[in-house]
């Protein structure tokens, strides 16, 4: 039967056989989703936004951390000095954003209800897989804006409840602004100052890491970004905004407070007041 | 004047159809919703693990349903995708149990005294919990789209009066969980004057949890269930 007929809801209302918030919202409100709304005629023009930088994704003994720096940029403006980039995006998986803040937003967002959704209308999760293959849909259908200029490049790392061993179990996922998904492997940054972090994570990450080690080769990570890329931003220790940094284990998502991050963060800055470099990796 | 031929009067119409939809719903296992100290507690004697009768809407809000499980799951996947579409658009504060009943109401309503199709065979509650006992909410929805704003206890399906008695003989607005979840089960079990057991693992259990941050609903355990059983 047709429930729809002269009721409140819409036919996509009762629509059986899809569980995809997305694809619900492409049936009865396209004009709710992110890269839906290229108008003719405006395809050549391209629009000036404030970008986000630097993410960065550690694999640990326990799990996965995913940290991100504050900074937005216009152009050679500071657009935001304490944007958050890095947000969970269900108990047990988080998601940074790289490129243009609006839009990625917007992203995650749709993506938060995207797993909610999937969650409560068949009463089990997704797999991390099929988390980070939603993700990547969700990128492809924004190609059309990603070509105007306004690109998202998220990251995404989670805990696999499948994998029995927890130093296995944190995997990362980088993406690239067609929706081609590629798991890395130990550790990854995305971002404008992610070839800087990329280079200290290189030197500084062992395979029996612990979540603390991860969480203070991160903000290493992240000042070198800064120290190097003028749209990174460095910790702000004067206005207290520090690095948001979040961590996905066993116990599922965790955001570190701020009293923690402002400890380490003043550690490593303390530390580089005598190195500037940032910790000596035996040549040998 | 003469009556056409088969000419059934309004009156009857819609008492067979209220006739029709009573029995079926009658004819399933009770669910109970009900208030405690901590926000809501939903209860359901239901030996699939994997149909619920009991489910999460949005953060603060619970579905509990009895009757025909494709019709109430049509319903709940709306809702779902109803308040999904409006904190989405919205913010999450904005999806609230009151929009949602009347949807719900709406649709119940038109099914109802719509000439062809039969009615739904579906009694809903919808249920709100807020910052504090006193702003909980709970809706019961009938098959004809009435809407009820009930205190502290809902009860739907077979055996309804019996067990909505004896809540309401033992409930108070302070009950812990535990105290409440045996309360309920002994309901449940001692219905009509019988006395059967049911094993945890036959009772979906759930809860709102007003202490817990964003999303509120949790299901609780076969384990969890037995345990606070057990500790009586």
């Amino acid at each position: 039967m047709d429930l729809s007929d002269g009721l409140t809801l819409p036919a996509a209302f009762f629509m059986p056989g899809t569980s995809s918030f997305s694809d619900f919202l492409a049936n009865h409100s396209p004009d709710l989703l992110p890269g839906k709304r290229l108008q003719a005629g405006v395809a050549s023009m391209t629009v000036e936004a404030p970008h986000g930088t630097t993410i960065v994704a550690i694999a640990h003994t326990t799990g996965v951390i995913l940290a991100g720096d504050r900074r937005a940029t216009m152009g050679n403006v500071i657009a935001q000095r304490d944007m958050e980039k890095v947000f969970q995006a269900d108990e047990y998986s988080a998601v940074g954003i790289a490129g243009t803040a609006g839009v990625a937003v917007e992203l995650v967002r749709l993506f938060q209800v995207e797993l909610e959704h999937y969650e409560k209308i068949e009463g089990v999760t997704l797999s991390l897989e099929g988390k980070a293959n939603r993700l990547s849909l969700l990128i492809r259908n924004n190609l059309p804006m990603a070509m105007q200029g306004l690109a998202v490049v998220p990251m995404f790392a989670g805990y696999d409840l499948e994998v029995t061993d927890p130093a296995a179990a944190g995997r990362i996922f980088s993406y690239d602004v067609t929706g081609g998904r590629y798991e890395e492997r130990k550790f990854h940054s995305v971002g404008s100052g992610s070839v800087y972090a990329r280079g200290a994570l290189k030197k500084l990450y062992r395979d029996d890491f612990s979540e603390s080690d991860a969480v203070l080769s991160s903000v290493h990570a992240l000042y070198d970004a800064a120290d190097d890329d003028a749209a990174t931003g460095g910790p702000d220790l004067t206005r207290r905004i520090y690095p948001v940094i979040t961590s996905v284990t066993a116990a599922g998502f965790r955001r570190l407070g701020d009293d923690e991050v402002a400890g380490i963060t003043e550690q490593v800055v303390n530390e580089r007041m005598e190195h500037p470099g940032g910790p000596q990796a035996p040549l040998q | 004047m003469t009556m056409p031929f088969g000419y059934v009067s309004p009156e009857q119409v819609m008492k067979d159809r209220a006739d029709y939809a009573r029995k079926g719903i009658a004819r399933g296992r009770a669910v109970l919703v009900m208030t405690y100290a901590d926000g809501i507690l939903f209860v359901a004697e239901n030996p699939s693990s994997a149909l619920h009768k009991i489910s999460e809407i949005y953060d603060r809000i619970g579905f509990a349903a009895v009757g025909k499980y494709n019709e109430f799951e049509n319903l709940r996947v709306a809702g779902v995708r109803m308040a999904d579409l409006r904190g989405y658009s919205y913010d999450r504060r904005d999806v609230t149990g009151r929009a949602l009943a009347n949807t719900y109401a709406q649709i119940l309503g038109t099914i109802f005294s719509s000439g062809g199709d039969k009615p739904f065979e579906v009694e809903i509650t919808v249920a709100e919990v807020g910052e504090t006992s006193a702003t909980d909410q709970l809706y019961r929805l009938t098959y004809d789209g009435s809407v009820a704003d009930e205190q502290d206890i809902v009860v739907m399906g077979g055996s309804a009066d019996s067990i909505g008695n004896a809540l309401r003989e033992g409930h108070r607005a302070d009950l812990p969980l535990d105290e409440g979840l045996r309360l309920a089960v002994s309901a449940l079990t001692n219905a009509d004057g019988e006395n059967r057991e049911i094993a945890a693992a036959s009772l979906e259990v759930a809860i709102l949890d007003r202490t817990r941050p964003r999303r509120t609903f949790r299901r609780l355990p076969d384990a969890a269930v037995a345990q606070s059983l057990g500790a009586s």
